[in-house]
């Protein structure tokens, strides 16, 4: 196991880190304190933004509630079922490559990239319709904030989608294995996140008024 | 670490059925008018959603209770901004 040319920084001068006790799981406790630490940052940020959506929805309660009506509820809820399914799917791979099968870690990683990109098609075509409709940023305070939120939370799905794309790319070159899978992870977690974000966007904007 | 036992694509299956399906309710309810209440129960439905993404998908139910506390803490600095923000533009408007 390991290279020939022993000079990396881990045991045994690896440059991959292995276990240190034949079929002992390395820890990746770090990296897991690490993404939560950064998803924290992640909520603050969404978070002014949901802060603000409360403090003009509280000012002008009748505008949010006639606005609403303006958005396709029925693509917004579509959205929702295909993000949840990607959480599904990347959950799925990471427990297909805790138990060492690739192949299916591939698999799922190419479902939920699938996904990502439907959700992102159907964004469009959700934005082109409000354009067309003349629903603009600047139209009022409600779509300014129905267009950033949406619009950062679209940056972040793109974003999510090269990460997983990059994790694909690894897995094809066989760089996981069950006893090492922790970048795969700490996609999955991220990519969780933005699914939790849009759980509470789909509601926000689109059902209630 | 990892010690999971050979169910959890069944747990991530419940759990995908039970978010669709509150999905479906949360989006029946918005059509019918509950007044105020309908604000209270898309947040609970959505809370409760994003529950199930945290503590299952997310595997927190089953990590050291240090991740759960790097977890929680940004919500509870969230709550306090909130709050702090709500009660200004109440009280001070």
């Amino acid at each position: 196991m390991g290279n020939h040319v022993a000079n990396g920084p881990y045991v045994g001068g690896e440059t991959h880190p292995e276990p240190i006790r034949e079929g002992h799981f390395v820890s990746d406790e770090p990296a897991k304190l690490g993404i939560f630490l950064f998803l924290g940052t992640e909520i603050l940020l969404f978070g002014g933004l949901f802060t603000a959506y409360l403090v003009f929805r509280v000012k002008y309660p009748q505008m949010f509630y006639e606005d609403h009506f303006r958005l396709d509820r029925i693509l917004g809820a579509t959205n929702t079922v295909v993000l949840i399914c990607s959480s599904f799917t990347v959950a799925l791979a990471i427990a297909s490559i805790r138990r060492g099968k690739r192949g299916l870690l591939q698999l799922f990683l190419a479902l939920t990239i699938l996904l990502a990109a439907t959700f992102l098609v159907i964004k469009y075509f959700e934005y082109r319709e409000d354009f067309a409709g003349g629903l603009f940023p600047s139209t009022d305070i409600f779509f300014s904030l129905y267009f950033m939120m949406t619009g950062l939370h679209a940056i972040h799905v793109t974003g999510g989608l090269v990460v997983l794309s990059a994790m694909l790319y690894l897995s094809s070159r066989g760089k996981f294995s069950e006893r090492y899978y922790t970048p795969v992870e700490v996609a999955g977690l991220y990519w969780h996140f933005v699914d939790i974000v849009w759980i509470y966007l789909l509601p926000l904007l689109y059902l209630v008024g | 670490m990892a010690e999971k036992g050979s169910n959890d694509y069944k747990v991530y299956a419940v759990v995908w059925i039970a978010l669709l399906i509150l999905t479906g309710t949360t989006v029946a309810v918005s059509y019918v008018d509950l007044g105020f209440l309908n604000v209270v129960v898309a947040l609970l439905i959505a809370s409760a959603k994003a529950a199930l993404v945290a503590l299952f998908f997310m595997h927190l139910k089953y990590e050291k209770k240090l991740l759960l506390g790097f977890a929680l803490a940004p919500l509870c600095f969230l709550f306090v901004i909130m709050s702090g923000t709500l009660l200004d533009t109440l009280f001070r408007r």
